[in-house]
C-alpha cells in the first residue's frame, strides 16, 4: 500500500497559504457544512495522495462524483463486450475495464473461460491487434470521457480501419451528469470543481449554461496540489458570495472555446444519447455513440449481441451490497460501505469503484483508507 | 487517465500527422491530429492515449516535468504512477 505522500513539493508553502485562505473563506459562509464536488479521478488521486483533506476546513466536504469513466460504465455495456468475447470475438480494451463486473461475468472471467482479451493503452493499439489477426474479428471496447473519446474519433477519421476491426463505444460525456447530480433530491453539492484536461478540449464556456440553469458555481482547476487548493478557494468564495459563475483557474491550459478542431472531430464521429450510468441514473445525452455515418465500424451493428445468452449463469451474490452508485453520486463515501476493505479490495474487487485506478474506493484503499484520507487534523 | 504525460518532440513525420516524442529516455510515436497549437521539434506536448492533446507553454515545462517526476517516483502500486506509465505505454512503438 502506498502511504499518503508528504507534500515535499516546491508548492508546499503556497499550499499552506491557500489552506489558510480556504479556512477563512469557509468560516464566512453562513451555513455548515459546505459541500462541493469534483468529477475527476485524477483530482481524487492528488487529494488522497498528498493528504489534502487534512488541510481542508472541517466544515468543507470535497466529494468525488462520477469522475471515473470505467466505474460508470453500466452492467449491460460490460455484458455486450462479454457476449461478444464469448462468441469468439477478440476484445481490446483498457486494463481497468477487464475486471469491471457485468451482470454475471467480467471480461477477465470470460478470459478464464477461453475468451480472447487484449489489454491496450490507447485506441490505436487495437488497429495493430486487428492487423496482426487478419482472419479474426477484433472489437475495440472503448471507454473514457470526452478527452479519451476524442482519440477514438481521431482514429476513425484518420483513415479506414482494418476491415476486421469495429468499435463498441461506452464513451461518456461529463457535462450532462453534472446536471443530474445537481438535481438529485439528496444532493448537498453547492459547486463543482471541473477537470482541467477535459476542459482543455471542451473549453470552459461549456459550463456557462449549467451555471445559469442551476445557479451553482463551476471552477476549472488543474491537478497539482496548489491548483486544487486554489480552485477550492475560488469555489468557496463563489459559494460564500452567492455569485454563481464559471471561473477558469487553469488559464495556462484552458480557454473559453477549448480545442475546436478536437471538438469537431468528436462530434463528427459521436452523437450524445441517453443511457444509464452504473448505479447513478439515466443520463440524457451522457453516452457517446457512433453516428449513422460510421455504422460500418459500429460493433453494435456488425454483430448480433444477444444479452439473454448470459441468463443461464447465476449472478454473483456480493454485488447487491455494493454502494458504488451512491459513492459516485456523492451521497455516500467508501467509509459507509460494509464491503469496503473487507470483501472488496483492489486484488478482489466487488464493485467498479474498487477496480479502476480512478475509482474512489480504489484510491482511498490505496492511500491508507478512510481514516487517513478523511482525517481532519494533520 | 485525465493526467496525460508530457514529452518532448524529437522529430515530426513529413505529413505532419505524427511525432516521435521522448518521455524520460523512452521514444514513442504520438499522433498530432487534435493538438491545440502548431508544434515543432523541441516543443513539449501532453500525450493522452496516443494523441497530443495540447502543446505545453514553454514557461510551464519545468514545473510540469517536476510534478510528473515526483509522481513517477512513487512505488509500483501507486494509482497516479500507474496512470502515467500507462499513458507512456499508450503512445506508439516507432517502426
Amino acid at each position: 500500500m502506498t502511504s499518503a505522500a508528504r507534500l515535499e513539493f516546491r508548492s508546499r508553502e503556497t499550499v499552506r497559504e491557500l489552506a489558510q485562505r480556504l479556512e477563512s473563506v469557509v468560516a464566512a459562509i453562513d451555513h455548515k457544512p459546505v459541500a462541493v464536488m469534483h468529477v475527476c479521478g485524477s483530482h481524487e488521486q492528488a487529494i488522497a495522495k498528498f493528504g489534502l483533506r487534512s488541510l481542508f476546513p472541517e466544515d468543507l466536504d470535497v466529494i468525488m462524483g462520477p469522475g471515473c469513466p470505467v466505474c460508470v460504465t453500466d452492467v449491460p455495456e460490460v455484458d455486450e463486450a462479454v457476449v461478444l468475447a464469448r462468441q469468439g470475438v477478440h476484445i481490446a480494451s483498457f486494463g481497468d475495464m477487464l475486471r469491471v463486473p457485468g451482470s454475471v461475468q467480467s471480461l477477465t472471467d470470460a478470459e478464464s473461460d477461453g475468451a480472447k482479451i487484449h489489454v491496450i493503452y490507447s485506441p490505436r493499439q487495437a488497429v495493430d491487434i486487428a492487423r496482426s489477426l487478419p482472419h479474426e474479428q477484433v472489437v475495440l471496447f472503448a471507454s473514457g470521457f470526452e478527452t479519451t473519446a476524442v482519440a477514438t474519433a481521431a482514429l476513425i477519421l484518420e483513415r479506414a480501419l482494418p476491415p476486421n476491426l469495429s468499435i463498441l463505444s461506452s464513451h461518456k460525456y461529463i457535462p450532462p451528469v453534472m446536471e443530474i447530480v445537481a438535481e438529485m433530491p439528496a444532493t448537498r453539492v453547492e459547486g463543482f470543481l471541473a477537470a482541467g484536461h477535459a476542459a482543455t478540449i471542451t473549453g470552459w464556456g461549456i459550463f456557462e449554461r449549467f451555471v445559469e440553469r442551476h445557479q451553482l458555481p463551476v471552477v476549472v482547476a488543474g491537478f497539482e496540489p496548489a491548483d486544487i487548493m486554489a480552485g477550492l478557494v475560488e469555489l468557496a468564495t463563489l459559494v460564500r458570495d452567492r455569485t454563481p459563475r464559471v471561473v477558469n483557474m487553469f488559464p495556462r491550459c484552458v480557454t473559453r472555446e477549448g480545442n475546436i478542431p478536437a471538438q469537431q472531430q468528436l462530434w463528427r464521429v459521436f452523437k450524445p444519447t441517453g443511457g444509464r450510468w452504473r448505479g447513478i441514473a439515466h443520463i440524457p445525452n451522457g453516452n457517446l455513440r457512433l453516428r449513422d455515418e460510421w455504422a460500418h465500424v459500429d460493433a453494435r451493428r456488425r454483430f448480433e449481441i444477444d444479452l439473454t445468452s448470459l441468463w443461464d449463469y447465476a449472478p454473483p451474490q456480493l454485488a447487491a451490497d455494493c454502494i458504488c452508485g451512491d459513492v459516485m453520486a456523492g451521497i455516500a463515501t467508501p467509509a459507509d460501505c460494509r464491503l469496503f476493505g473487507a470483501e472488496c479490495v483492489p486484488d478482489k474487487p466487488v464493485g467498479a469503484c474498487m477496480v479502476s485506478t480512478e475509482g474512489t474506493c480504489r484510491i482511498w484503499q490505496q492511500y491508507g483508507g478512510p481514516r487517513v484520507v478523511l482525517r481532519t487534523t494533520a | 487517465m485525465c493526467l496525460g504525460v508530457p514529452g518532448q518532440i524529437v522529430s515530426i513525420a513529413e505529413d505532419g500527422g505524427e511525432a516521435l516524442v521522448e518521455f524520460w529516455g523512452v521514444r514513442r510515436t504520438v499522433r498530432l491530429d487534435i493538438v491545440d497549437e502548431p508544434v515543432a521539434v523541441g516543443d513539449y506536448i501532453l500525450n493522452h492515449v496516443g494523441q497530443a492533446i495540447r502543446r505545453i507553454p514553454p514557461e510551464s515545462i519545468a514545473e510540469t516535468l517536476a510534478m510528473y517526476e515526483e509522481l513517477l517516483a512513487a512505488d509500483d502500486g501507486d494509482p497516479m504512477r500507474a496512470d502515467i506509465t500507462g499513458e507512456i505505454a499508450g503512445a506508439g512503438r516507432p517502426a
